[in-house]
């Protein structure tokens, strides 16, 4: 599997990214920079994590009107797998690839631990190597992951199980006490309608190697080889 | 020509800015806010002498760039120079 990870002045996940796509046995990813008005042919596109553009106007705004992301609109528009992560899902919710808007935390502080998502589905190109409903542990670092949409758009991705994973409980138990931001409905990642667009504020890439202290996000990176490859 | 462009969140959109601005406000003894919602304002000045051109064209770049419209209204005041 090659992927193409995009790089924003301001990114600073795109190392931690390529090791994940690396380790779980990907070819060495392709950079991109913003500016490009060309990506090469990938199998997957990566927006990784960082502060772009020094989250000036809003998280992801300025990075979202760059060059490269008319050719990622058009790529994802053919189908290509494109997961955007922390800013990343910044980015693709500002550029429309996604629904919905990432404002301030509720408690407007910097969030940086690990927290427990729910897989809310285990049948897309992403999630195939978890089971539903699974619980895995994964970091956020984040200060603007709170999900917000209109109530329209709200059950419109409930309703077509737009929603990737939700901040839960060691347990599983979804509850507003382990929301790290206030996100609606404690959303932590969404598809677009045909999902094969992915956007989550927590960081599964660091999560990959045991010597991470867990593995619970490797099965993404390893889902994405295994439909991709 | 001059445009002043308020950007606020809509009603209804949690501001924890505003709300810390508010505790603040009533800890300096300000009992009388009821609420308050913090925004942004932004100056651009326009190579445009044409009002409706000029309106147009900063709406514009409100949805497109100045204002995410799922969560923030904005407000367009032209002025001569």
């Amino acid at each position: 599997m090659k992927a193409a990870v995009v790089i924003f002045p301001g990114t600073n996940r795109d190392i931690d990214v390529i090791d994940a796509l690396m380790t779980v046995g990907g070819e060495e990813p392709v950079l991109v920079w913003h500016q490009n008005t060309e990506l090469p042919k990938t199998d997957l596109i990566v927006l990784p994590g960082g502060f772009s553009y020094g989250d000036y106007l809003r998280s992801g705004a300025m990075a979202a009107r760059s060059p490269i992301l008319k050719e990622i609109t058009a790529r994802a528009q053919t189908g290509v797998p494109i997961l955007g992560i922390c800013n990343g899902f910044q980015i693709l919710t500002e550029a429309g690839l996604l629904p919905g808007v990432l404002m301030a935390n509720r408690d407007l502080k910097f969030v940086c631990r690990d927290i427990h998502l729910k897989v809310e589905r285990a049948d897309t190109t992403f999630t195939r190597r978890y089971t539903e409903g699974q619980v895995i542990r994964v970091p956020v670092a984040h200060h603007d992951g709170n999900y917000f949409s209109d109530p329209y758009t709200l059950s419109r991705i409930e309703g077509e199980g737009q929603v990737a994973f939700r901040y839960c409980t060691r347990e599983g138990h979804l509850d507003d006490s382990v929301n790290p931001n206030g996100s609606v409905n404690g959303i932590a990642g969404v598809y677009n309608e045909s999902r094969n667009v992915l956007g989550l504020m927590p960081h599964p890439e660091d999560h990959v190697n045991h010597y991470q202290s867990c593995s619970d996000g490797r099965p993404l990176f390893e889902s994405l080889i295994e439909n991709l490859a | 020509m001059r445009a002043r462009v308020h950007i606020t969140l809509k009603s209804g959109v949690l501001d924890p800015q505003g709300k810390a601005i508010h505790n603040a406000l009533k800890s300096l003894g300000f009992d009388n806010v009821h609420d308050v919602r913090q925004g942004k304002y932004l100056e651009l000045d326009l190579s445009e002498s044409n009002v409706e051109q000029a309106q147009a064209s900063v709406e514009d770049m409100c949805t497109r760039l100045l204002a995410n419209t799922v969560i923030e209204d904005y407000k367009i005041e032209l002025e001569d120079d």
